[in-house]
């Protein structure tokens, strides 16, 4: 009881957050309605009882992603004008994604409505089972070359991102690192003994 | 007594638990108002000054002084700031620093919530720390403001990433992302030689100065900047709005060296726990041990304060992306080896 009490409480912030996300005027609000909404839907995961995904998608999405989303926002000059002015010409694209997502959520609702009836409320799990345990057991064993492969598709997108934006510009004046440790007292400072002057 | 039994057994517990949150978060914020004060004394003594000494008796009532003055000071937010983010930035800030509290093992047998993902929720809320200082620094409406928020953020997602992987390698020597375990981890017969800051030497270094960069404290306090960009990100802030800024810096700077006591000098494990036996009163593990080595780090972060000049900005990027990751990554291959090897006395 007091369970479903929690998740319509949050689930409700989660549909209100989301609906401020595509009606905030401001890009940083949007962004900052994002936050909230990730924040619920990981909420609604620990309910659930999948800690490791909640905490982790509070560490990757909200700690990173947003993150960096909200750099680029920031430094991006909206101009609501012009963003305005383009509605009209992709308000039929918009209708067209609308009413496929639509559908492809119905067909979902509908199948996982048919697969679940009858399995009723959730059992709790005995509190000393280890989520994250299980998780880490199933990805390293049978699941090891899927999740290698994940790792190793992220890291080739890691190594293009940075090859496509990295250019060598000419003349750029640039510190050599080892060199500058390398220094010592005797390279820079010269001591000069000289005779004090006559009083005069 | 009586109305206590009176209470139905349920809410007896609620009550219990709040009090605890209660008594550890003030217990934090009384920490936070004396830390201020022994920044001022101990840096004062190094540069060879008394510090503050007129309120109260050795000037042990200044942190009091200090907060009763910004109270009372008016709160000015600037006429072209966003009004709501303005206000919520220093919230934003200061909940994460107390919240991650909650999965610290005090002494044994107590933590507020001790759950199994108790590393993995820490990383998770120190990394929205950042949320208040970038916020801060748009809603401002400041150019200054802006560009301190800038820095601050990239600097700490570049050190979050080193930070993260120092802890991988602390998950791995300890076995359990759990804070409490990965202090019983590290008990054994030879006291603070069993602790796994000598395994772990290098990434110990690296946690605790990315520590001090996540907390933008000197040498790495480019955000606040203050010959540069005037104050950084609370550029705008006065009042209490400002106080609150400053009660999340140090509650961070706490956090911060109790997560470094915890992880590598074995939290409230005595350093003497093989020499003198579980029974002495110097032999057992209490809270009295955590708080030393709390304090070890806390003193730290002062004398580094004192100690270095700051930073130059790609300087500190630097050292985030090519010194630290790299060293995290090739020891924790180190420590594989270390691990699969059965190295005594750590991993036998």
């Amino acid at each position: 009881m007091f369970i479903q009490i929690l998740f319509y409480v949050f689930a409700t912030v989660l549909v209100g957050a989301a609906i401020g996300v595509i009606t905030a005027r401001n890009p940083v609000h949007a962004v900052m309605y994002l936050v909230l909404a990730f924040f619920n839907s990981a909420v609604l995961w620990l309910l659930l009882e999948a800690e490791f995904l909640a905490i982790v998608l509070v560490l990757v999405y909200v700690g990173a992603v947003m993150v960096l989303f909200l750099f680029v926002v920031m430094m991006l000059d909206v101009n609501v004008e012009s963003v305005k002015s383009g509605f009209t010409r992709y308000a039929p694209l918009g209708v067209v994604v609308l009413v496929i997502i639509a559908v492809e959520l119905a067909q979902v609702i509908w199948v996982r409505h048919m697969g679940l009836r009858g399995i009723g409320e959730l059992t709790p799990l005995p509190a000393d089972y280890n989520n994250t345990r299980e998780l880490g057991l199933l990805l390293y064993t049978e699941y090891f070359y899927a999740f290698e492969l994940a790792a190793v598709i992220l890291l080739v997108a890691i190594v293009a991102a940075i090859s496509l934006t990295m250019r060598r510009r000419p003349g750029l004046k640039v510190q050599n690192i080892a060199q500058q440790v390398a220094v010592r007292r005797e390279d820079r400072v010269k001591l000069v003994k000289m005779d004090s002057e006559e009083r005069q | 007594m009586a109305i206590w039994d009176s209470i139905p057994a349920q809410f007896q517990s609620v009550l219990v638990i709040l009090g605890q949150v209660l008594a550890v978060t003030i217990v934090v914020i009384l920490c936070v108002a004396y830390l201020t004060l022994a920044e001022r004394k101990v840096i004062g003594y190094i540069q060879n000054r008394i510090g503050p000494n007129r309120v109260g008796p050795k000037g042990l009532l200044q942190p009091f002084a200090d907060v009763i003055k910004l109270l009372l000071k008016e709160v000015v937010v600037p006429s072209s700031a966003n009004r709501f983010l303005f206000i919520i930035a220093p919230l934003l800030s200061i909940t994460p620093a107390l919240a991650a509290w909650a999965v610290m093992p005090l002494f044994p047998g107590f933590t507020l919530a001790n759950i199994n993902a108790g590393l993995l929720y820490v990383l998770a809320l120190t990394s929205l720390g950042v949320y208040g200082v970038i916020l801060a620094g748009w809603a401002s409406n400041s150019k200054y403001a802006l560009l301190g928020a800038m820095r601050s953020a990239a600097q700490i997602v570049a050190y979050e990433i080193a930070m993260g992987f120092a802890l991988v390698a602390v998950v791995m020597a300890a076995g359990s992302l759990n804070l409490g375990e990965i202090v019983e981890a590290q008990a054994g017969g030879a006291g603070l030689l069993n602790w796994f800051w000598l395994p772990l030497f290098p990434l110990f270094i690296v946690y605790f100065i990315s520590g001090l960069a996540e907390t933008n404290r000197a040498p790495f306090d480019v955000a606040e900047g203050e010959s540069e960009i005037v104050a950084g990100f609370h550029v705008e802030y006065a009042g209490v709005t400002f106080a609150v800024f400053f009660l999340a810096e140090y509650a961070n700077m706490i956090l911060i060296s109790a997560l470094t006591a915890v992880f590598f000098l074995g939290g409230w494990l005595s350093p003497f726990q093989g020499l003198l036996g579980e029974d002495s009163l110097l032999g057992a593990p209490g809270l009295f041990w955590f708080a030393l080595k709390t304090c070890f780090f806390l003193f730290c972060f002062l004398w580094f304060r004192a100690t270095f000049p700051r930073y130059r900005y790609d300087q500190i990027m630097r050292l985030g992306w090519k010194v630290f990751i790299p060293v995290t990554i090739v020891w924790i291959f180190v420590l594989g080896a270390m691990i699969a090897f059965q190295v005594p006395p750590w991993f036998a």
